[in-house]
């Protein structure tokens, strides 16, 4: 099993690796088109802002690299949000794997950023195997995806959102499975098997 | 919904966890990894490491330190003592923290908290502030609580927020080490005063002073040490007795 994570300049690309090596798995972390190409598990992981984060990923031919992958891929937070249509931070046109826009939480959502332990509820895929409806994930982030056709878990800050979501081999979640106790690493555990 | 959130602190000197009653005497209450695990399988929903000998020459060992951290542990952690520079947060967060909390270099220089915020993102700059009544005030207190600033503490929070910090810790010294409950006021006209979380810390000593100040002070999360490390309160019984009492709470 070769996993690759995607490294650009994302924050938590070592946490990642660490939470992947709680569960057995040396990952490539790695910005190399072959390398990302030949593994069976693509992590797209991310904490930071849209704008430059998408830059990197042009200036390392990336873009294409990503949306043409057929094995499964798993973004995280921030790399969920870039395999969606647009983001409104930074006005930044994103991948487009996923139709779903990403817009910041109203201010009469509550505070933001949303941070801390959040309900994960309708969980529609293989990716929550064995967990139950309401569990908690650990979520830190001001901007959302809306809901839409390739919701598969919903979340409710002020409005239920994309908590994650998958359209074919692409998967993307929200929350930090990597930060979100035995509950995250089981989601991992169950990317890993897909 | 979003759960409030129950943190243990930490505090680290030479490797070693101590806990500081009332910020002077300290005793040895074991090996930071070990109890930082155990609190996570307990339930905690964040911890906080904060390195109490922060001289120059320990800051590698601590980064180090962290790493062992974020290596075992698998829920969130915030990193703090004596960071003073974008270059510190570089090393703590490349180690795996997820935030850093800074206290007396930020009074010092403010414009730190911004060129953090801007080189990471605001989610991981935590502002730490030990805070005292004077005279019917609320006033910062820098160097672990120890040297008054003359600042009026609503009016740090405010110019804090401005820089573009994600979190506040707030620790009352008045409070701290009694055991007889966090400053609920106070904590609640921070929180009133920012849209950001607020962490209270300080004084808690029963489950009871945790429902106080998520319910009247509004507080995000609650920060507590000895009550945790010497096992005079559980976690799982703690987020029991919150959820009993209506309180949202991860179990």
């Amino acid at each position: 099993m070769k996993v690759v994570i995607v490294q650009y300049n994302a924050g938590n690309t070592c946490s990642v690796d660490f939470a992947l090596q709680r569960i057995g798995i040396q990952a490539v972390i790695s910005d190399n088109a072959d390398e990302i190409r030949s593994a069976d598990k693509v992590i797209f992981p991310g904490v930071g802002a849209a704008a430059p984060a998408m830059a990197y990923l042009a200036d390392k031919n990336l873009v294409n690299v990503i949306k043409k992958l057929t094995q499964p891929v798993l973004g995280i937070c921030l790399g969920m949000q870039l395999m969606c249509s647009w983001s409104e931070e930074g006005d930044t046109q994103c991948l487009g794997i996923f139709d779903q826009q990403v817009k910041r939480f109203a201010e009469t959502a509550g505070k933001v950023p949303h941070m801390g332990w959040n309900n994960i509820y309708g969980l529609q895929s293989n990716l929550f195997k064995e967990l139950e409806e309401s569990t908690y994930m650990y979520y830190v982030h001001s901007y959302y995806a809306e809901k839409g056709a390739h919701t598969i878990a919903t979340t409710n800050y002020g409005i239920e959102y994309s908590g994650a979501l998958n359209k074919d081999n692409f998967y993307g979640v929200q929350f930090h499975p990597e930060k979100s106790a035995k509950d995250g690493q089981k989601i991992l555990e169950n990317f890993i098997n897909l | 919904m979003l759960t409030k959130r129950i943190i243990p602190c930490l505090d680290i000197k030479d490797g070693v966890t101590v806990k500081g009653v009332q910020f002077e005497q300290m005793r040895n209450v074991g090996d930071p990894v070990e109890l930082g695990a155990y609190y996570a399988d307990e339930g905690a929903d964040e911890l906080v490491f904060l390195d109490i000998s922060a001289t120059d020459e320990k800051r590698k060992t601590f980064a180090a330190l962290v790493k062992r951290i974020a290596q075992h542990i698998n829920i969130p952690f915030t990193v703090g003592g004596g960071i003073s520079s974008v270059a510190d947060v570089h090393v703590l967060l490349n180690a795996g923290a997820d935030k850093v909390s800074i206290n007396t270099a930020a009074i010092k220089n403010p414009s730190l908290l911004q060129s953090i915020a801007n080189s990471f993102g605001n989610q991981c700059v935590v502002l730490a502030i030990d805070t005292k009544v004077v005279n019917g005030d609320w006033y910062v207190y820098a160097n672990g609580g120890k040297v008054p600033t003359g600042i009026k503490t609503s009016d740090w929070v405010m110019q804090a927020v401005d820089m573009g910090v994600g979190e506040l810790l707030i620790t009352s010294i008045d409070n701290d080490g009694t055991k007889k409950g966090f400053a609920v006021e106070l904590t609640r006209q921070i929180s009133e005063l920012t849209n950001i979380p607020v962490i209270a810390s300080g004084g808690g000593g029963i489950a009871a002073h945790f429902a106080d100040v998520f319910r009247d002070g509004h507080a995000d999360a609650a920060l507590a040490a000895g009550i945790f490390h010497n096992k005079e309160l559980g976690i799982p019984e703690l987020k029991q007795y919150l959820k009993d009492n209506d309180i949202n709470i991860r179990l």
